[in-house]
């Protein structure tokens, strides 16, 4: 799946665990939240970067107290209309203090890349038929949106007071 | 009003490219129909039954001359000539082309508006008291407010994928004209007892096929934290709210299957939780500035009493109806309100000529300051006419058809565009609104019957509020056939109620003599000074479920 990460595209350096895999010595791994909830041993075990995936249903409380040990979160868009994980995204940056990398996963469109950035998340698994190129684009498609939000993009308001 | 500056329009722009591309690449296939659909609704397209329909934000119904000028052109250069206001204070186009919308919506751009979120999973167009900024019975002008929620939740991005869609009504006066009872969050500006300014919030109201009336959240919330509260609302409501079935997914389910107690201890803990947010930094000198914008037009000093116009009421009997029946109070001395019901007797509830549409604008040139606002009751309203004016303006009127004297009359109909237009509905409502219209005509017996509010929508999801008429009519469809299910007692006012079903729901041939039939009863039993509603409501509905279903 093509990956856009800090505005450009880039190689996936990180590996999606099976549930009964076990993460090589120093692997940058990404486990499902229930390996994480039931305690594994080897992940336990495991000296390199760990990423954790979270369901839509699944919210950032559920981590909250073990945030620090995830290099990576990565958040499900299962479908377009399902607005959850903007939320928790929004959760996890701006109330949880996560500085690693939020992905959004399972393949998203470019027409969703710009809201989510917003909402915090600094990298994306695009859908198979997204244009690189475009998406890309896409991530500065508004340049005085109304609100701020968790990008540190400055706001209408603000730009009115610095003239910007 | 709120006029765009540079940022409000290049942000307008920039959505109008996201969207022509959009279309571009459905055009070629690159983007799939279901993907497509999602994104077009949140640019206010939507597909009917016999073409696309494109809804134009008019943020709190208020627009100025040469906004509708400009939908008086839109309509005759993309459309068919017309345009259809709504219960949303929004106005539509029925007969774009797919490949002409996005050249329609730069024409909107041009004199700042647009279709940014009339439709889709999103907060919809905010709505308000159509009299705001003129009312007597006002302790604020809400429409800054209105501004403010306006922008926070434009392309917020957070809370553009909400589990189903979300309206947000705002009022600042004693009687509730913006029917907040019935809205995801019906918000009413008070004073708390230290003469502070903030919000009564109601959340969890609305219609469709499970009717709420909205439920009180806080009694008082300081106008500071409006943003900060209804973040906290949405995000609960993004998160929680049910997403497995569609029926179920809007806030009032949340509320109601929660209990409100659980509800509110969720977003109050959410709150909470997200004081200090940076998010809304430098709020007051914003708030200054859209306030700012809403200054009142430049009133000149005029007595109350206005000895012409007094005289134009005593000798002009059609004017004195005209004047008695659609003129409101206004807090200035010597102005009024006008009412421009769109109810022409057989006319189709909220239509308006593109030819129409010019000539109220420069009405309101004339008369009105430049402005004009749209209410939920898919009327009209010149909001500051100086009384001298009053007798030319009606004149005007008369002689365009637009002074029938039957504002919230039987005939000052709520529909919806049902099955000659939307693919969910079940059965047409326009003709049934057309056939009472032309019932009641005689406007001698309009007034015999006095205030009664009829509603008709024509399927389950109530856009024609057929719950909160005094008399609420439903179509639905029984083998092949339209039916309608006639409900009484509902209200929007500070009268509130969801209507109830009266019985068994009557063929289209017979529904107009059943409306007479409850109508004849009341002017049977009332007592002096009634209203349908206070008669129904003090005696009940038993008598007319008599002659409705009485045996022949």
């Amino acid at each position: 799946m093509p990956l856009i990460k800090d505005g450009a595209a880039q190689a996936d350096s990180w590996t999606y665990l099976g549930p009964s895999d076990d993460p090589a010595d120093g692997q940058s791994v990404i486990i499902d939240y229930a390996r994480w909830h039931d305690a594994d041993a080897a992940i336990a075990a495991h000296n390199g970067p760990l990423g954790i995936r979270m369901r839509s249903d699944q919210a950032p409380e559920l981590i909250a107290e073990d945030i620090g040990r995830f290099d990576l979160i990565a958040l499900e868009f299962p479908v377009i209309a399902d607005g959850r994980s903007f939320s928790h995204a929004r959760i996890l940056r701006d109330r949880l203090g996560f500085q690693g990398e939020l992905r959004a996963a399972g393949g998203v469109l470019e027409d969703q890349i710009f809201f989510m950035s917003r909402c915090g998340i600094d990298a994306f698994e695009l859908d198979a038929g997204c244009d690189i190129g475009r998406a890309v684009a896409a991530l500065t498609q508004f340049s005085a949106p109304y609100q701020a939000a968790s990008d540190g993009l400055a706001p209408a308001p603000a730009r009115r007071r610095s003239g910007r | 009003m709120y006029r765009y500056d540079e940022y409000d329009t290049k942000l307008t722009i920039e959505r109008i490219g996201e969207y022509r591309d959009q279309v571009a690449r459905r055009v070629t296939g690159d983007l799939s129909e279901d993907n497509f659909r999602n994104l077009r609704l949140r640019n206010g397209l939507y597909m009917q039954l016999h073409a696309y329909m494109l809804r134009v934000a008019i943020p709190y119904g208020l627009m100025s001359s040469d906004q509708l000028r400009k939908l008086a052109f839109i309509a005759r250069t993309y459309d068919k000539d017309y345009g259809h206001f709504t219960t949303r204070q929004n106005l539509q186009f029925n007969w774009p082309k797919l490949e002409d919308t996005p050249a329609i919506l730069e024409h909107l751009a041009e004199v700042d508006m647009s279709a940014i979120q009339t439709s889709g999973n999103v907060n919809r167009n905010v709505t308000a008291d159509a009299f705001a900024g003129v009312a007597r019975d006002e302790i604020e002008d809400p429409r800054p407010y209105c501004e403010i929620v306006r922008q926070f939740l434009t392309l917020n991005p957070e809370f553009s994928w909400l589990p189903r869609k979300f309206k947000i009504a705002v009022s600042a006066a004693a009687e509730d004209r913006a029917a907040t009872t019935v809205h995801d969050i019906g918000l009413l500006l008070i004073h708390n007892a230290a003469g502070e300014t903030g919000f009564r919030v109601l959340v969890g109201g609305g219609l469709g096929r499970s009717p709420f009336l909205g439920k009180v959240l806080r009694l008082f919330l300081p106008k500071d934290d409006l943003l900060p509260y209804l973040q906290a609302i949405l995000r609960v409501y993004n998160m929680e709210g049910r997403r497995d079935n569609m029926y179920k997914a809007r806030i009032k389910i949340q509320v109601h299957e929660l209990g409100i107690e659980k509800f509110r201890a969720k977003v109050e803990a959410e709150f909470d939780a997200s004081a200090g947010d940076p998010l809304f930094i430098g709020k007051a000198e914003e708030e200054a500035r859209i306030k700012a914008q809403f200054a009142p037009p430049p009133y000149k000093q005029r007595d109350e009493y206005d000895p012409g116009h007094e005289a134009h009421l005593r000798q002009n009997a059609a004017f004195s109806q005209w004047a008695e029946h659609n003129l409101a109070a206004h807090k200035r001395g010597g102005y009024a309100i006008v009412n421009l019901p769109l109810k022409p007797a057989g006319g189709i509830p909220g239509d308006v000529s593109a030819d129409q549409m010019d000539f109220i604008a420069g009405l309101a040139d004339t008369y009105s300051f430049g402005e004009l606002r749209a209410t939920h009751r898919q009327n009209l309203v010149l909001a500051d006419v100086a009384k001298s004016d009053l007798y030319s303006l009606w004149q005007a009127l008369t002689e365009a058809g637009l002074a029938p004297p039957n504002l919230d009359r039987i005939t000052d109909i709520i529909c919806c565009p049902g099955m000659d237009y939307c693919s969910l509905a079940t059965a047409r409502s326009i003709p049934i609104a057309q056939r009472i219209s032309e019932r009641f005509s005689d406007q001698e017996r309009q007034d015999a019957i006095g205030e009664l509010k009829l509603n008709i929508s024509g399927c389950i999801n109530a856009c024609g509020h057929h719950h909160i008429g005094h008399i609420g009519l439903l179509g639905v469809e029984k083998n092949g056939e339209e039916f309608y299910q006639i409900t009484v007692g509902g209200s929007a006012a500070g009268d509130a109620d969801i209507g109830r079903i009266i019985g068994p729901a009557f063929a289209s041939e017979d529904v107009v003599d059943a409306v007479e039939t409850l109508v004849d009863t009341y002017l049977d039993i009332r007592a002096p000074g009634e209203r349908f509603l206070d008669t129904l409501r003090r005696i009940g509905p038993e008598p007319f479920k008599e002659r409705l279903y009485a045996i022949d």
